[in-house]
């Protein structure tokens, strides 16, 4: 048992284990956290596989940001845990239904290998002396150039739907436009007025 | 048994296995940290004394010569008090967030080169390693501020979170026009490029090292990693997550002893690895900035301290000068201004590489 093996081992143990808290736990802010803490045991688990581009990505993308807004929205929202409870025997059946489908897919993933075995050659790049993103980058603005502006495209069109979505002109509200605020000058909006005591203007 | 016996070798530098005599990790590790610990103590006596001398203060003086020991002094006072937990609070979640909030301040160090070949992990992807590490340490910020279960610690730690995440997308466009120039994503390398490319060649006087470094031909990316850094790390005039004009001390509002203190010291010890990374990232590392005599027998490490103390001074400048700004505004000039403004540079950095044909290509020319 060498050293990479023992991480693994310690790296998936961790990981199976708090993505099962993530649904077991009562609270909701703690099952975000263990799911960041399954993510970060996936990025190590990477990391081992040495894929530490992905790995790290995995950290900075889902862990360092789509994390957090999960975490914001979560610790914002007042969820009432025992009336979400109440339909659990009800959705019960449709839940095992799509874990049973997604379990077989997975094994099915797993299984190619062993079905045909060439997969596993075409698995591992043959790319040597060249380090893990300078291959990605190879191949994905050679090779997958199209599929790769086309992902970027449809999250754009999602980013501005989102915006779409949510963006509101009221005409009753106040908005601030810096660049003027910062142009006023005093002459033009300050008066200085001369008065005589006991006159008033 | 096996694994056991490797790793007592790579660990304590036990060689059991016959891999021959390598240092140990750990003693490089405790090396860094006792080392890094004591920096971060006079680090913030230096700013005391500074902020004390803008405002026309003596600072710390009592506590030993010129008050060199305050910082220590502090350091015993914190850890003898009583730490409180307010009755609400979640207990594991409210002890975790500043262990959290100091491991992984200290984490970053790891890939800090401070010499050629002197860092504990010289990684292919040291500056990916840093972003994600400081793209963590929202987290302590966040848990801590929710599981003190209380008003002002909340609003500082949603405060923070929406902050820290707006200004990592500009810190992370302004390392791609640096990875752009370089071609790798290893530190050292970054440094290496500095010293084997720039202006000072250009011109054919490459002694004047100084203007090879990245801060000339990308300063308006110098400047915003400046300020980025500046509202990544909470400090003022972006500190609105402890703003106590407005939450008291924000998240940090329920905590006090030895979890304030490993808050306060993970903050530090962040603001030290984001001055290590400007240094590193545009101020050329360990290089010296005049490639003469005298300047050459000075050792790298020397230079990556002398350096990373300037930028450190200007951190602190910027502390005692400026006014907090209001809060939609940090939230304006992160998305309006930076992040346009970066992404332009990102364009027009690679452009005139892919032209031009300069850039370091990673070393590979």
């Amino acid at each position: 048992m060498t050293l990479p093996l023992f991480f693994f081992y310690l790296f998936a143990i961790i990981a199976v284990g708090s993505a099962f808290m993530v649904i077991s736990a009562k609270n909701p802010v703690h099952a975000v956290l263990f799911l960041i803490l399954t993510f970060f045991n996936a990025s190590g688990l990477f990391m081992l596989a040495g894929a530490e581009f992905l790995a790290l990505i995995l950290i900075v993308v889902y862990v360092g940001a789509v994390a957090v807004l999960f975490l914001f929205v979560v610790m914002m929202l007042d969820v009432d845990f025992a009336s979400l409870r109440q339909g659990f025997l009800q959705h019960a059946p449709i839940g095992v239904v799509v874990g049973i489908i997604f379990l077989l897919e997975l094994l099915m993933v797993a299984g190619s290998f062993v079905v045909s075995p060439e997969v596993t050659s075409a698995a591992v790049l043959p790319m040597d002396g060249v380090d893990n993103i300078r291959a990605i980058g190879q191949v994905l603005y050679t090779r997958y150039v199209f599929l790769f502006q086309s992902a970027a495209a449809v999250l754009l069109v999602a980013m501005i739907g989102a915006i779409v979505l949510t963006l509101r002109h009221k005409s009753n509200v106040k908005r601030q436009d810096p660049i003027k605020q910062v142009g006023r000058r005093p002459s033009e909006t300050l008066e200085v007025v001369k008065v005589k005591s006991g006159q008033g203007l | 048994m096996d694994f056991i016996l490797a790793a007592l070798d790579y660990l304590l530098g036990i060689p059991v296995l016959g891999w021959g005599m390598q240092v140990g990790f750990v003693y490089k590790a405790l090396l860094l940290l006792v080392s890094l610990l004591v920096f971060t103590a006079f680090i913030l006596l230096a700013e005391r004394k500074i902020w004390a001398a803008v405002q026309m203060r003596r600072g710390p003086n009592v506590v030993g010569p010129f008050g060199l020991l305050q910082s220590f002094a502090d350091l015993i006072k914190f850890a003898l008090k009583e730490p409180i937990i307010p009755g609400g609070a979640d207990k594991i979640l409210f002890l975790l967030a500043p262990l959290l909030t100091a491991t992984l301040a200290l984490t970053g160090w790891v890939v800090v080169p401070l010499e050629p070949g002197l860092a504990i992990a010289d990684i292919n992807l040291g500056i990916l390693y840093l972003l994600a590490i400081s793209s963590l340490g929202v987290y302590g910020v966040i848990i801590g501020g929710w599981a003190s279960n209380s008003k002002y610690p909340f609003l500082g730690s949603l405060r923070a979170a929406a902050q820290m995440v707006s200004y990592e997308v500009s810190i992370g466009l302004v390392i791609i026009t640096v990875l752009l120039c370089v071609g790798s994503l290893n530190l050292s390398d970054i440094v290496t490029a500095q010293q084997e490319m720039g202006l000072a060649n250009m011109i054919g006087l490459p002694q004047l090292t100084f203007l090879n470094w990245f801060w000339l031909p990308l300063f308006p990316m110098f400047v915003i990693f400046y300020i980025s850094a500046l509202a990544e790390t909470n400090r003022p005039p972006f500190d609105f997550a402890e703003g106590e004009s407005e939450l008291v001390a924000g998240f940090m509002t329920e905590y006090s002893a030895t979890p304030y203190m490993l808050f306060m010291l993970g903050e530090y010890i962040s603001i030290l690895l984001m001055c290590a990374m400007i240094t590193i990232l545009f101020l050329g590392g360990w290089t010296s900035p005049i490639d003469l005599l005298p300047f050459i027998w000075i050792p790298g490490v020397v230079w990556f301290v002398v350096k990373l103390s300037l930028v450190f001074f200007m951190f602190a400048m910027a502390k005692t000068i400026v006014p907090r700004y209001r809060y939609d505004q940090l939230m304006r000039i992160g998305w309006k201004l930076f992040l346009p403004l970066s992404f332009g540079m990102v364009i027009i950095v690679a452009f005139v590489l892919q032209l031009t044909g300069c850039g370091w290509h990673g070393g590979m020319a």
